[in-house]
């Protein structure tokens, strides 16, 4: 078998996985089982990186590949960690939709990700052209999950995933951004991350708790 | 393309010595408006040394002006290095905006004296803010009149709109003036809309923004005719045109007095100064249709605005009425000169518009003066309202007698000068029945029965406003403290005062002036006659008028009248008081209001006002006595709109649950949407 083309279909797999991920992270309640599922998914992440990296000889990948082993593999599962544990915030509460009927919508989505990736795929010349549908699935299943969660933590969880969909969509279809918005970008997701922590301990010393619904009642009538 | 517009600018650079003279007099406004803040709470810097030092500056602006439409210069254009790259500014001096600029600087010179007098630290925004503020205000309006595209235009439009909105809120705290503040900032940016959209229907698919590419654009009658209609509603929001007015009587009384004095004074005019542009300069065509528009419209501002004049029992919202009535005149005179000019009566149009121009200039005079004086009645009084002031001609003599040649001159008395552009009007209505529409000849010679009513209601306006405030008995004791204004003050308005006269004695002054921009744009100025003390716009078959042996006639028989008294009965002068019509005492009470003396116009004319009356019973103990008087245009228009405009708002408001996850919904249904267009 040539080398590149067993690239090419452990790229497949591995991006199978990524959207497998997604579809776990869909239907898990604990807060932990998500973190260590994001944690998989910036893992898979890294590797899906350094193929690519490999295969067209990009050294700018490698660096990028490098940042996603630190920042989302390591540092952000890390404080997540920690954050969970200092908050007490283990377990989220009943979804908004039950479980089932997200996994539906989720499959939906993913059929409608498909189809639009075709058009876009068959002009891409990247040798990753066709795991694109797959990034844009798991975009929107991360974003599904950001709505029907109730918990801020599990909701930056899903922020988070979503990021990493939009990473991936980038490398398979234009070999990554340019690495000046890549380091912007990561940058972006720490400082976001860390006032977000900050929103964490505000919500919970305003509402008690980290449930959302809470804050239903900021609106002003 | 900037590097050629560079080129071409240092090629023109020995014929553009005026704008570069009026350049630096905004630069100069400017830094003075900055030095302000260097010592931001010392008064007497701002006041005794920037304010003064704005208005030498202002008598620059007046000066060059002048000298350039004396001169009959052809007209100076500059490309500035300023603006958005490959989008430089565009500056230009004509006849046009050299009449302005004139205006301005007269006007200008005498409100900035009297303000260096007038600013006490304490009330509300703070000295260096206000010296800003006020400075950037003036230095815009110069930039307005100056500009020569669409863009430069609009930036110092704005910036002309946002720092009078700052001044006018000067005194924040109050919710009223909050209030007053909103409303014209609202008006201020639909009219600024309607200008934006004029602009671009005048650019006529070219895309080039510089008033020489619309010059040379030729529009259908149907976009030319909405270029037009959408200017008239810009510039009409800013300039008080009925049913746009609303704002007016509510910004003037908020903003401090030399404030409104700028706002009435000059910012109204430089609306006129818009609608002149673009109808004028700008547009190549004019139908005749326009000008009974703007006619109808003119005629019934006036006649709406002396009718709430008369009304008012605060004096600063009588002024701004009467500033609504003195527009509406402007707006009459342009009409008529748009009518003239599309049935192809040169010499006429000419005739109306040196009428509306000078009108203009005679607006922004005595206005200016009146809303001063009202400044100096207020801050040595504290009242505002007309029921508590009188017989102040004892405390404050000198406010009094200038604040009476202003009176005069908005009451339309010759020879000051506000009879000089009513009279140029009234001449021209009666060169309407050349206009060869058999159905409009029936109708103006009404128009001009409306102008002479309005004109008639004008002076009871102003023996109302003249007669409450300064003569008869004080209203309150506390009266007896009023003392004059000081002498910056005093020199503010007597500068505006020597104005009145000066164009009253001296019309052809005003009417050289304002040939010069008729000559410009219709092409056509009205004939000075051979001695110069006479003019006589057409023929002096038809009608001359001098001022000036007018003036000498007065002055001779007062004269005489004074030296015969003064032989026939020397010696057997007493001193003693007035029939008191048998009462046995009189108290200040008893003399008439301003309620009163506005009654009977309140009477006749009823329709007009939404009224609301409290009348005390013949048997009440404390009677009391109340009257609202409302706007009907208020309810009738305003109303249904913020009404509408609160519904709509309601419905996008059911948008906002509450739940996040539903606001992420809506970011997601909106991403598939996206997707799905984009697929």
């Amino acid at each position: 078998m040539h080398p590149s083309h067993a690239i090419d279909e452990l790229l497949k797999l591995l991006a199978a996985s990524l959207l497998l991920i997604s579809f776990a992270m869909l239907s898990r309640r604990r807060t932990q089982r998500l973190i260590i599922l994001f944690a998989w998914q910036g893992a898979l992440l890294f590797v899906s990186t350094l193929l690519v990296a490999y295969s067209a000889g990009l050294t700018e990948l490698y660096y990028s590949a490098a940042l996603t082993l630190l920042l989302k593999v390591i540092a952000l599962p890390w404080i997540l960690h920690r954050l969970i544990h200092r908050l007490g915030a283990q377990w989220d509460s009943e979804p908004l939709v039950n479980i089932p009927t997200t996994m539906l919508v989720g499959l939906g989505l993913v059929i409608f990700a498909f189809g639009l990736a075709q058009p876009i795929s068959r002009m891409a010349t990247t040798i990753t052209r066709n795991t694109l549908g797959i990034a844009l699935a798991v975009i929107l299943l991360s974003f599904l999950m950001m709505i029907t969660r109730r918990k801020a933590v599990t909701q930056v969880i899903g922020f988070l995933a979503m990021e990493n969909g939009l990473f991936f969509a980038a490398t398979s279809a234009t070999y990554g951004m340019p690495m000046v918005i890549e380091l912007g970008i990561a940058l972006d997701l720490l400082v976001g991350f860390f006032i977000l922590g900050i929103f964490f301990f505000q919500i919970r010393e305003q509402f008690d708790s980290l449930d959302l619904s809470n804050m239903e009642a900021l609106k002003e009538d | 393309m900037i590097a050629h517009s560079w080129i071409s600018s240092a090629e023109v650079v020995l014929s553009t010595r005026g704008l570069h003279f009026l350049l630096v007099m905004v630069a100069v406004w400017t830094i003075l408006g900055l030095a302000g803040l260097l010592r931001p709470r010392s008064l007497r810097f701002t006041a005794h040394l920037l304010f003064p030092l704005g208005a030498v500056a202002c008598l620059g602006v007046a000066l060059l002006a002048g000298i350039f439409l004396a001169s009959g210069h052809a007209p100076e254009v500059m490309v500035l290095p300023l603006g958005l790259p490959d989008l430089p500014f565009h500056v230009r001096l004509d006849a046009l905006s050299g009449f302005f600029l004139l205006l301005l600087g007269l006007a200008g010179a005498g409100i900035s004296t009297f303000a260096a007098g007038y600013f006490r630290s304490g009330e509300g925004t703070s000295p260096a803010f206000l010296c800003l503020q006020y400075h950037v205000f003036l230095a815009s309006m110069v930039m307005v009149i100056l500009a020569d595209d669409a863009y430069l235009f609009m930036v110092a439009w704005e910036t002309m709109a946002l720092s009078s909105y700052f001044l006018v809120t000067s005194q924040h705290r109050i919710p009223e003036i909050r209030r007053a503040g909103f409303l014209y900032l609202i008006m201020a940016h639909v009219g600024a809309i309607c200008i934006l959209l004029s602009f671009g229907v005048l650019q006529g698919g070219k895309w080039l923004f510089t008033f020489d590419a619309m010059r040379g654009a030729s529009l259908t009658p149907y976009w030319a005719t909405t270029a037009f209609l959408l200017a008239l509603v810009g510039f009409g929001a800013k300039a008080g045109l009925v049913p746009l007015h609303v704002w007016l009587p509510e910004a003037h009384p908020a903003a401090p007095s030399p404030v409104s004095a700028m706002m009435s004074g000059i910012m109204l005019k430089t609306a006129v100064y818009g609608m002149l542009r673009i109808t004028f300069d700008l547009l190549h065509v004019r139908f005749w249709q326009w000008g009974v528009l703007m006619l109808a419209l003119g005629l019934f501002s006036g006649l709406f605005g002396a009718i709430f004049a008369a009304v008012q029992t605060d004096m600063k919202r009588l002024l701004a009425y009467s500033s609504i009535e003195n527009i509406g005149i402007i707006f009459t005179g342009v009409g008529l000169a748009v009518l003239f000019e599309s049935c192809h009566l040169p010499l006429f149009a000419a005739l109306a518009l040196s009428a509306a121009l000078i009108h203009s200039l005679n607006h922004s005079l005595f206005k200016s003066l009146l809303f001063l004086a009202t400044g100096s009645v207020l801050h040595s009084t504290n009242q505002r309202s007309l029921g508590k002031l009188g017989g102040l001609i004892r405390r404050m003599p000198w406010v009094a007698a200038l604040a009476l040649v202003g009176t005069l001159a908005i009451a339309g008395l010759p020879p000051l000068n506000g009879f000089v552009s009513e009279w140029l009007l009234l001449q021209s209505f009666l060169f309407t029945p050349r206009i060869p529409h058999a159905f409009l000849n029936m109708l103006i010679p009404l128009g001009a029965a409306m102008l002479a009513l309005t004109a008639a209601l004008a002076a009871y306006v102003m023996v109302k406003f003249y007669g409450v405030i300064f003569l008869g008995q004080h209203r309150e004791a506390s009266l007896d403290q009023a003392h004059d204004a000081g002498w910056l003050e005093r020199m503010g308005l007597g500068w505006l005062a020597l104005g009145c006269i000066v164009i009253g004695v001296m019309p052809q002054l005003a009417l050289r002036a304002a040939g010069t921009v008729t000559g410009a744009l219709l092409g056509q100025q009205v004939s000075l006659s051979s001695p110069f003390w006479w003019i006589a716009p057409i023929a002096k078959e038809n009608a001359s008028y001098s001022g000036l042996l007018l003036l000498a006639g007065i002055v001779g028989v007062v004269g005489a009248a004074f030296v015969l008294v003064r032989i026939l009965a020397h010696g057997r002068m007493r001193r003693t008081a007035p029939w008191d019509c048998g009462y046995p005492w009189q108290t200040s009470r008893m003399q008439d209001t301003a309620e009163g003396f506005g009654q009977p116009i309140r009477h006749m004319f009823g329709t007009f006002f939404g009224m609301e009356r409290e009348l005390p019973s013949p048997t009440d103990a404390a009677p009391h006595y109340r009257i609202h008087i409302e706007d009907r245009l208020w309810g009738a228009l305003y109303l249904p709109i913020a009404r509408n405009v609160q519904r709509l708002a309601d419905w996008i408001g059911l948008l906002q649950g509450g739940r996040l996850s539903i606001y992420l919904l809506y970011s997601f249904l909106t991403l598939l949407a996206l997707l799905v267009f984009v697929l």
